[in-house]
């Protein structure tokens, strides 16, 4: 259904809901969503598969190519996911234009700073020797 | 309706307190023994025979389960499928005992390994 179809004159020019902006958002969310599902699973399913959770045991799994991959991905797409998320809600009940801009941003920002905090962790286990 | 909030208080414990833990785990192993072991103190720490964290983290485990299970519930609501009130309240208690059965399922697993 195209919007021009469906829309009043009023509706068409602001196209909008509560999110003020287009699809887009909308769809990243539902195809992060699917990434997460195969990450997800992985995920808990390498917690299952290891023979035990001991800092050793759970460096050589993320030093691996195999574990590292994976949860590079997973931070990744689980922060940009979590951020698409929340700002859901935000905009659902944070009705004011200046809070709502103040929300988004400091929930861009957390999203971004905790992204980067696993991305490094990672990286050091990943690039780091196996003790 | 009660899944569909479900989904959102879930899905905003699962941002918080899911990716805030996962970012100071990876943090803790990537920092040798001695910060994993603060880590798992934390993690086994016990306030009076109740083990704090460990309920935290059944409670995330479960978060993410019932999220992933009304998640799928909600793509297949996006195809337009699903709606009659039979079989989307079938669903929507589908996906509360899936991810009960599946919290159980998994910490009856992982507390028999670390025994």
């Amino acid at each position: 259904m195209s919007l021009g179809d469906s829309a009043t004159p009023l509706g068409r020019v602001r196209g909008l809901g509560s999110a003020h902006h287009g699809g887009e958002h909308w769809l990243t969310e539902r195809v992060t969503s699917i990434a997460l599902l195969f990450l997800g699973t992985w995920f808990i399913a390498s917690l299952l598969l290891l023979p035990k959770l001991d800092q050793r045991t759970l460096i050589e799994w993320l030093h691996a190519p195999s574990g590292a991959i994976p949860m590079a991905l997973l931070i990744i797409v689980g922060f940009r996911h979590a951020l698409d998320g929340v700002k859901v809600v935000v905009d659902d009940y944070v009705h004011e234009e200046g809070s709502r801009f103040a929300w988004n941003t400091l929930l861009l920002f957390l999203a971004v700073g905790g992204g980067a905090i696993a991305l490094f962790a990672l990286a050091r286990i990943a690039f780091g020797a196996v003790a | 309706m009660a899944v569909s909030i479900l989904h959102r208080v879930t899905g905003v414990a699962l941002s918080f307190a899911g990716l805030g833990i996962l970012a100071w785990w990876l943090f803790a192993i990537s920092g040798g023994p001695d910060a994993y072991g603060n880590f798992e103190a934390v993690v086994n720490y016990r306030f009076y025979q109740v083990p704090l964290a460990l309920i935290v983290l059944v409670g995330l485990t479960w978060s993410f389960f019932q999220h992933l299970l009304s998640g799928i519930r909600h793509l297949v609501m996006d195809t337009g499928a699903a709606f009659e009130l039979g079989i989307n309240k079938t669903f929507a208690i589908l996906t509360i005992v899936g991810s009960v059965v599946l919290t159980a399922a998994l910490w009856v697993f992982l507390l028999g390994v670390a025994k």
